[in-house]
């Protein structure tokens, strides 16, 4: 348990499978053989992928001995999400900051500044 | 492509530990450029809206340096870089240092690209040497958030 949370979640869907079981699970609740069908891959091997993505928080599975169906936690997955969101938005923010500015320069400015010689 | 809309685009790379920005300006690339060379302009622009933003040195040009300081409340946070190549209108390929993490460095590359009409689509991409590094990244400077993310996902967990 050293990574942080949102580490284990970005490494654990920094795999091509992972991400689509979690796409798969974003439909509905599976169990690991149902998982397993799309891909030319064993149950285990859909077992060993399903234990990362339940380290990171992401998927969580039933207590239901016979079934164990695996599900997605939606909520943590959002949280990610919306993570990446707010940095956009930081982006977005001074972007628009860079509009304002944009419209008050003249349109024939040189791309770089004058050449100030000595070092300010 | 988006072509009529502004928004920033974000794209967190699941392979390479890289970040990209992508936004599009109304403005011929020779005045974007000047914003990111010109630190009378620079710094009008890149502070995030609550600190205070001044630069002790920016010398954009290639083999050129820059640091800047964040300052709020009292407190500064120092960010420096190299400029590794400079080509006017076209490209900056820099290094980017949050001082609070001194080994920590991003390789930061900015393309501008016109796209006709006097618009300008404008691409940086942040490449650090891990994913941790790279998450790290991408919560720099938004330490309120990340804090909140952290609390909720310790309840969910913990629920």
């Amino acid at each position: 348990m050293t990574a942080d949370p949102l580490s284990k979640m970005f490494s654990a869907l920094a795999d091509p499978t992972r991400r689509d079981i979690v796409a798969r699970l974003a439909i509905g609740d599976a169990t690991v053989g149902e998982l397993a069908r799309p891909y030319d891959v064993t149950v285990q091997a859909v077992s060993k992928h399903l234990k990362v993505l339940e380290g990171a928080g992401l998927v969580s599975r039933s207590q239901d001995a016979q079934r164990r169906p695996v599900h997605l936690e939606a909520e943590v997955f959002d949280l990610m999400t919306k993570w990446i969101e707010r940095y956009r938005l930081r982006a977005e923010e001074r972007y628009r900051r860079l509009d304002g500015l944009l419209r008050t320069m003249p349109d024939d400015i040189e791309p770089m500044p004058p050449e100030t010689g000595a070092p300010r | 492509m988006t072509t009529n809309t502004h928004e920033t685009e974000i794209i967190s790379d699941p392979d390479v530990p890289l970040v990209r920005i992508i936004r599009g300006f109304d403005a011929p690339r020779e005045k974007v450029f000047r914003a990111h060379t010109d630190p009378e302009l620079v710094v009008q622009w890149l502070g995030p809206r609550r600190h205070e933003m001044r630069i002790d040195h920016f010398d954009c040009r290639t083999g050129g340096s820059y640091r800047y300081l964040h300052v709020s409340d009292g407190s500064e946070y120092g960010f420096h870089g190299c400029f590794h190549e400079v080509r006017p209108s076209e490209t900056i390929v820099q290094t980017f240092t949050y001082e609070g993490v001194p080994d920590g460095v991003a390789l930061e590359r900015l393309v501008f690209e016109d796209t006709g009409d006097g618009r300008t689509l404008l691409t940086s991409t942040s490449l650090v040497d891990t994913f941790e590094g790279r998450d790290a990244f991408v919560a720099s400077g938004m330490e309120d958030g990340l804090r909140e993310a952290y609390e909720r996902l310790d309840e969910l967990l913990a629920g």
